[in-house]
Formats: C-alpha cells, structure tokens, sequence
C-alpha cells in the first residue's frame, strides 16, 4: 500500500465482523487518503455494506480500529455525525413529505449547512421541490437521497451503492453530481458493484471478495498488473467434434485460459498475432467457431481474472 | 439557529404532515368514534316502557289481564301459545291450574319474561280483590347523564384515545424501521430522545382536536354533560395518551414489519376492548377478575372519564386510577428505552 505523507481520512486496521456463521469482514486494513474517491468493489455479499456501515458509525465491528477524519466511534459520535454525508442502500424516504420537506427536515440536524434549495439546485431537483416523494421517479429518489447527504456540507461523503438499480441517463446523471462534489475536494467512499462507475469515479479501488481485500490500486494500476492488455472471448466445437483446449492453450502468446459455460477466455498481449493463430489451430481441428470477441482489459476482468468469477453473479 | 430550524419542530411537522396527508387515518380518527356514537345512541335512545306481548289460553284468564296498560294480551289455544313462547314472539303464557289457580309459562333468564311475570301477577291479583297495603307513586327521571349514550360516549372516548396512540404511533414506528428511514435518521446528528419526543408532542397536538370532536359531538347532539373541571379533564387525557404512547413504543420497540406489530397491537388492545367497559359496565365481569380489570390502563382511563363527566369527580378524587396510569407509563416507557431497536 503506498504511504502518504498527509493524515488518512479513513483509516481501518484489522477490521472484523461476524454474522452468526459467516464472516462477514475479515481481517480488512483499509486506508483512504484526504480529497479522494476511494472505491469498494465486489459482488454482493462480499462485505462491501458491512464495511461501510461500520465506518459510518451505524453497525459495531467484533474487533479492529477506525478512524474518521482523525476522530473514533463511539467516542466523537456528536462531532463525526456532524462532517459525515450518508447515503445509504434502499433507504425510503416517507413519501407523503415533499422533496423540500424532506431537505429541510434533514437540514435541521447539522449545524451549518447550505440552505434547503441550493441543496436542491446541486442535485437538480428544483423543478421538483413541490412534488411528493412518492410522485419522484427512481433516479430522482436517489438524487434526494443525494441531496440528504449533501445538507451538513460533510468533508467525508459516504455512498452505498449510489446507482444500483437506476436506467442507464440515471446512473450518468448520478455521477456527473458526484464528480461536482469531488471537484470541490472532499473525500467519498462508495461501494458498487459496477466497474465501469468504479473506473470513472474512482482515484482508487480496493476489491473485497468473501470480506478480504484481494486487490488494491487505481483502476489502471489494477488492469495493468492483473491483466495482459487485450482479452479474447470465444465458443468453438460441437458435441461431435468437441475443441481441443489443450491445443488452444498451447498457442504462444496466449495465456489464463478459461473455460466456463462452453466459451473460452483468454489474455494475449498482441492481439494481430494471437488471432489468426487461434482461427488456424481450429482450422486445424476442424471445430466450427460460433462466438468470438475481443476487448481491451476492464476492471470486471480483473475481478475475473482473481476470483474465476463474474461481479454480477449469484 | 433559527426556531423554524430546530430539530424537534421539524420532526413534529413531519408527524403532523404525515398524519394529515393520510385520509384513512383522519376517518378512524375523527369520523369513525361519531359514526359510533351516533349509530349506538340512536339503537339504544330511550323509549317508552315497552308494551309487553303475553299470551293466555281461557277468556277468563285473558279479560283480568288486559285490564293491565303494558301488556298485550293474545288469546291462544294451549298448543299455540306454547309455540309462540318458544318462538319467542310471547314472554309469558298464562294457564288456568288447579282450583282456580293460575300458572305462568316464562323463560327466568329473559328480563322481558321476569317483567311479565310480575306485571300479569299484580293484574290478576288486583282484579281478584287484593288490596296493596303501601300506596305507591312513580316519580320518572329522564336526565341527561342516567342514559347510555352518557355511558357510551367516556367509553368511545378511552377507546379512541388508546386507539389512535396505539396504532398512530406503533405503526409510524415500525414503518419507518421497515423502510431503513429509522437507520437514516440514526446516521445524521439528530438527537434520537427528539425522535420520540416528536411522536409525543404531535399526539398532545391531535388530542385536543380528537378530544374536542367526540365530547362535542356528544354534547351538541345528545346533551351528554361534562359535570367536572375542563383542566381536570384535559390533564386526565394528557396523562391518558402518553400513557398509551408509552404501551406503543414498547409495541413498535423491537418489530421490522407492520405484520408483526398488527398483531402484537391487537393482542395487547383486544383485551382491552372486551373488558375494561367500553361499551358495557366491566363490572359484569365476574368478581374474581376485577382487581386484573381495574389493573388495565383503559379501563382506568374510561372509570376516570365518567366518574368526571357524569359525576363530576376531581383528579383528586380519581388517585387509584391516576397511580394505574402512572405506573403504566413509567414501566412502558423505562422497558421501551430499554429494548428499543434503532435500526
């Protein structure tokens, strides 16, 4: 991990979480720097919300240190809960408030803040301001929800799972309000299970599997270390004349070959002479070919690549 | 900070906002406890001393018998009148027995049957010669606060307040739990104690309207008095809702679900309704249960109302059920605070 020479503004030290049987945070060290957007990733259920609940001061860790902008819980509550900006998954806000309603409710427990309608105007709801939220649509909920976390003017903005279940213009719309906020230099934590949010918002990432952290960098870092730099994606054979992979595998410059649901994956470094060595092999075997793709590296193959799974299943 | 801004009166507009812009709420409030009042003080209004339907089988038993004004005399064959009394379209069958007796046919256990009895006696033996040694006369009293809509209305009264604590404030509760709101709430500065307080402070604000429209409706349109102090009775309700706002929270003190605290709300209020006098007098009860029955905070609560309203007792008078309700709230609120679960 490399150090820095200013104080974190979160730092975790052996963090721990049990649930009954399962470990839901395991032994996690954890640092994010002043001024960053630092990324959670990892599949559902892989401690993502646990780790960021017990950071916001909401859920109690079994063992392990944490430290928010320099201050503890439960210790400095009052203070933390003053400079923390939450956001958290599925909350419902009552749908018989209006949005300005809800924003100067929310108002009203920090100390200083910007008034309930700039509040509005940075998250765009200002046509809305009237409306019950009940009346909202699902991207405009999560920018309220947004706007929520906003009220307290935090230096530390927590966002669990910002655009999870919104339609693509939703999600966009979402982050360009999140990269305004970073623009003004303050810290955000966020978890998501989307690479590609992670690869646009993210300075940092680190990605949890099972509780542990297994990967740490930025996201071109992360790509660059795991990943050769093209990956390639193909279906090939029948029943009657299954693929040789042994053969496939074989082939130089070709390298972590992956066979999963009857398509193969595998990382080349020279896409131009990886693939016509590939179509001659099969040629060779006389396997029809039904499916080929090529794409440079995301951070969903780093993930692949880690685990031997993808983000988004289970 | 500005008062508008402060935290505590954010939250109870909310409260008030929420209920407000809720019109099921409003109608069970507001118009279901009139619809009640109104629909058992017209079933149940005073009339008349009924004339009761009787029957005889010979016509000399029948003409003594009509002599007597609240009795309707049928003159029926034997067989016929035994099956008009069991239809019971008869209280009573007179019958002529042995050496100019006379029998009567009647259920004991029907009041109706009881009063024929009695009035049939005293016809036949008038008319026989008998002569009552005390002269009687009835002087009738039909004032305002000896009918059963003077009952009826303290009852309503309790209930409703115990009602819209219980089901206001327990399911607010729960909801906000079940919708993660609760957990919202808990991440921002908000000093929890407020939360509560502001489900307190927006009942005492509704209780003055809830109040208001059941005794008014009751003394606009059936005169039901309200015989003690207004302040005594307005500390009374006071100390009558928080107390079942304290019973609420400890409800909605552990529930996720609106289905689970539906249920813990009716096995807590259900008793309550049946026992504690609502609609009829708790002491009909047998003698066994009354310490449990005066024990209950509604019907502590509903005693207090009447013995005020129709009697015009003081709170002073009224300590028993002032120490009930009391305890009710200590003892609900300290375990509540206790158990509460904020997430």
């Amino acid at each position: 991990m490399p150090q820095t020479a200013t104080k974190a503004a979160l730092r975790v030290r052996q963090l721990r979480k049990t649930y009954k049987d399962v470990v839901a945070v395991d032994d996690l060290d954890l640092e994010v720097r002043p001024g960053e957007c630092f990324g959670l990733l990892g599949p559902n259920g892989a401690g993502k919300t646990t780790t960021i609940e017990i950071c916001e001061g909401l859920t109690a860790a079994d063992s392990g240190e944490v430290e928010v902008l320099g201050l503890h819980w439960p210790a400095d509550a009052a203070a933390l809960r003053q400079r923390l900006g939450i956001q958290l998954q599925e909350t419902q806000l009552s749908e018989k408030l209006t949005v300005i309603e809800t924003i100067q409710l929310f108002r009203s427990f920090f100390h200083q803040g910007p008034e309930p309608i700039e509040v509005i105007g940075l998250v765009q709801l200002e046509e809305k301001a009237k409306s019950r939220v009940g009346n909202l649509s699902g991207g405009q909920k999560q920018r309220l929800a947004l706007a929520c976390a906003l009220v307290g003017d935090p230096d530390f903005l927590f966002l669990d799972e910002p655009t999870t279940g919104l339609d693509p213009q939703a999600r966009r719309q979402l982050w360009e309000l999140i990269e305004q906020f970073k623009l003004s230099g303050r810290t955000i934590l966020l978890t998501t299970h989307y690479m590609d949010e992670a690869e646009r918002l993210c300075e940092r990432v680190a990605i949890m599997d099972h509780g542990k952290m297994i990967a740490l960098g930025t996201p071109r870092e992360l790509i660059a270390s795991v990943c050769a730099e093209h990956l390639v994606e193909f279906s090939a054979g029948t029943r009657a004349h299954p693929l040789d992979l042994a053969a496939v595998s074989a082939i130089d410059g070709i390298r972590e070959v992956q066979h999963e649901n009857g398509s193969v994956r595998m990382q080349v470094t020279e896409l131009h002479r990886a693939v016509p060595a590939l179509l001659a092999e099969l040629g060779r075997q006389s396997v029809p070919l039904t499916e080929l793709r090529t794409h440079s590296a995301t951070l969903e193959d780093v993930f692949v690549t880690l685990t031997g799974r993808h983000l988004r299943d289970e | 900070m500005n008062r508008n801004n402060h935290p505590l009166f954010q939250l109870t507009l909310v409260r008030f906002r929420e209920f407000v812009r809720e019109p099921e709420a409003l109608f069970w409030v507001f118009i279901f406890p009139i619809l009640l009042a109104a629909g058992l003080g017209i079933a149940f209004r005073n009339r008349p001393a009924e004339v009761l339907q009787i029957a005889a089988v010979t016509p000399q038993l029948a003409a003594p018998l009509r002599a007597e004004k609240l009795l309707d005399v049928r003159e029926l064959s034997s067989a016929e009148a035994g099956q008009a009394l069991r239809n019971g379209k008869v209280a009573l069958v007179a019958e002529p027995g042995a050496n100019g007796a006379v029998v009567y046919r009647f259920d004991d256990t029907n009041p109706e049957g009881r009063s024929a009895r009695m009035l049939a006696d005293r016809a036949l033996q008038r008319a026989a010669g008998r002569q009552d040694p005390i002269a009687a006369t009835d002087a009738l009293m039909r004032e305002p606060g000896s009918r059963y809509i003077d009952f009826l209305i303290p009852g309503l009264l309790g209930m409703n307040l115990m009602g819209s604590a219980i089901w206001g404030m327990g399911f607010a509760i729960v909801d906000a739990r079940r919708k993660k709101l609760m957990k919202r709430l808990v991440a921002t500065p908000m000093p929890r104690p407020y939360y509560l307080l502001s489900f307190a402070l927006s009942r005492l604000l509704l209780l003055v309207l809830e109040v208001g429209v059941v005794l008014g409706f009751g003394a606009w349109v059936f005169q039901v008095p309200v015989r003690g102090s207004l302040v005594g009775l307005a500390l009374l309700c006071v100390l009558s809702s928080m107390c079942f706002c304290a019973l609420a929270l400890l409800v909605a003190s552990r529930a996720r679900t609106t289905e689970a605290a539906s249920g813990m709300m009716n096995v807590v209020m259900m008793p309550m309704w049946i026992c504690s006098g609502v609609f009829f007098s708790a002491q009909r009860f047998p003698s066994l249960m009354q310490p449990l029955i005066k024990a209950l905070p509604l019907t502590a609560v509903i005693d207090a109302l009447r013995a005020m309203m129709l009697q015009g007792s003081g709170l002073a008078q009224l300590a028993p059920q002032v120490a009930v309700l009391s305890a009710w709230l200590v003892a609900c609120f300290w375990l509540a605070l206790k158990l509460f679960r904020w997430q």
